[in-house]
């Protein structure tokens, strides 16, 4: 039988597994015998055989035996000798993994383009970029080269690209899913999540990967994972933060669908009002851009070619360990080491990094105080749709503008899940939900419903 | 706000080892000096009387069993080491 990888969702993968209709071989050579054109992996792996469904799994997610890269050439040979636990827990439902998906260097980036090895492709416009830094993962479930993947979302990089390519993503509740084997770049903010192409698919991987775990001390007891099916959405309360909705710098074609969709939400039922973060949205650019390369300066430092990774050699010690750190690190680390250094440095502590952690708590209570009144706010995910290359790759600053609301969440840790809505110049735009913290079966049910109800086709336009 | 020098730039990458080229230095000292002044912001808000959030969850001291276990074996540890000698990671003379 001829399987349409573009549109096989995981759940009928695994029905036509189940009913024998197909081989495990046979499902996994539909995804690894298509051309990789998108660039979308960095490596391909063989079928390790068994009757799992196939994944994607994004470079910076530690796989035993398998070269993990996190889009660096400091670690382009490393290869990890253990699992990190998400890939045991995938292990362990039987999902055979495919490949190792692009990202930008140590998951820094909007576009791929900070990647060493180059970037991934849109699948609906191949000029242009499948969002970062989960591009990988993203253009290989949009592009019909795996069922579903896992990403990791530092201030966006799963539901950003899920928004630029038109599936689902979930950056789930920090502390849900652990980071452990995970390469790190900001521990107080990273967080492993399912890339699925329904909310079905992506509330099954969730279900797989989340839970807490021993090696990781951050992670926490997870409510059950309920998988979606109401087509209604009564008694749901929607807020609409004005400051993250009808402004200034998002394309209207990007409103007006998603205004469509928040119209869509009421008929089913919801019960929509406007809401405020009037700090959140301006302060939390700054805010991260402190906090997250902080502590991707003081995570980045165990890169000093001893153990691991890359070593140019030099007269004595620190010669050696400054010229692997300038040959194995791209421009957007190195920016981002050296601003986090500056933030912690002597005489400017308290100026920049204490003060964004203060600001951090700002965000969280206002947040909170949103969530009192709404079990969940609405926004677009990315002020625009896909971008084309080298349209932002110059200027550091303008690539950061591309999370400006995907930040403000990701810093009070809560959940957000990307649910494509429509299409504006031919480009796929996404709505993010944010719920608080552990409330995924909410953003579940809210995006299954809304799913349902918009009939969004996720399969790219010039591939149908 | 000030422009951070190349005497700065140059601190901050000692401090950070990293051995920049000339042409990084120039482009950083301009890119950093964007960057810092945008961050900048954060110092607009009245915070007096905020506690500082270091971490999402309200999780407080997760002990775990003070027992032991087995770690990784030796030729693992040493699997993507550039350079050994014996069971020691080799490197350069300090």
């Amino acid at each position: 039988m001829t399987l349409d990888t573009l549109r096989l969702t995981a759940e009928e993968a695994k029905r036509l597994l189940d009913a024998k209709e197909i081989s495990g071989a046979e499902l996994f050579a539909a995804y690894s015998g298509r051309e990789d054109d998108l660039n979308a992996y960095l490596l391909r792996c063989d079928d390790p055989g068994g009757d799992g469904i196939p994944i994607a799994v994004k470079d910076v997610i530690g796989t035993k035996g398998i070269r993990t890269t996190a889009g660096s050439k400091i670690l382009e040979s490393y290869v990890p000798v253990y699992d990190a636990t998400v890939i045991a827990n995938a292990k362990r439902h039987g999902l055979r993994i495919l490949g190792k998906t692009n990202t930008d260097e140590f998951a820094m980036g909007s576009s791929t383009e900070n990647s060493a090895f180059g970037p991934s492709r849109n699948p609906w416009d191949p000029s242009r970029v499948p969002g970062g830094s989960g591009g990988g993962s993203a253009a290989a479930v949009s592009g019909g080269l795996a069922p579903w993947a896992l990403g990791s979302d530092t201030g966006g990089s799963i539901k950003q690209p899920a928004a630029l390519c038109g599936h689902v993503g979930l950056r789930p509740t920090y502390g849900t899913v652990s980071r452990y084997g995970v390469v790190a770049f900001a521990s107080s903010l990273d967080q492993v999540g399912p890339v699925a192409k329904n909310v079905r698919d992506c509330a099954f991987l969730y279900s797989i990967i989340s839970g807490r775990d021993e090696n990781d001390s951050t992670t926490v007891d997870v409510p059950p994972v309920e998988l979606p099916a109401a087509d209604d959405l009564k008694g749901i309360r929607i807020g609409v933060p004005k400051q993250m909705n009808h402004v200034e710098g998002v394309q209207p074609g990007v409103t007006e669908q998603v205004d469509k969709a928040i119209a869509l939400a009421e008929s089913l039922g919801a019960e929509i009002g406007e809401c405020s973060l009037p700090l959140s949205v301006d302060y939390g650019m700054p805010c991260y851009y402190l906090v997250a390369p902080a502590e991707a300066s003081s995570n980045l430092a165990r890169y000093d070619g001893v153990r691991y990774g890359l070593r140019v050699d030099g007269a004595d010690f620190r010669e050696m360990a400054m010229r692997t750190r300038d040959a194995g690190f791209g421009d957007e680390p190195k920016r981002r080491i050296m601003i986090g250094t500056y933030a912690l440095s002597s005489g400017y502590y308290d100026a920049y990094y204490a003060t964004a952690q203060k600001v951090r708590t700002v965000i969280r209570r206002e947040h909170d105080a949103v969530f009192e009144k709404f079990d969940l706010i609405v926004s677009p995910t990315s002020p625009t749709v896909a971008f084309e290359f080298g349209e932002k790759a110059a200027d550091p600053l303008a690539m950061y503008l591309c999370d400006v609301f995907t930040i403000p969440s990701c810093l009070a840790g809560l959940p957000g899940l990307n649910v494509p809505v429509g299409l504006s110049e031919g480009l796929p735009v996404g709505i993010q939900l944010i719920g608080p913290q552990f409330a995924e079966n909410t953003l579940f049910r809210v995006g299954h419903a809304l799913e349902q109800a918009i009939g969004f086709d996720f399969v790219p336009e010039r591939l149908r | 706000m000030a422009r951070i020098t190349r005497d700065e730039v140059l601190h901050v990458a000692r401090l950070a080892r990293l051995e920049l080229s000339e042409d990084e230095i120039a482009k950083f000292q301009e890119q950093l000096s964007d960057i810092l002044e945008a961050v900048s912001k954060v110092s607009e808000l009245d915070l007096s009387g905020v506690p500082p959030t270091a971490h999402p969850l309200a999780i407080e001291n997760a002990w775990a069993e003070d027992a032991s276990r087995p770690c990784l074996p030796l030729e693992d540890v040493f699997a993507n080491a550039p350079d050994r000698d014996d069971d020691h990671f080799r490197v350069p003379p300090a």
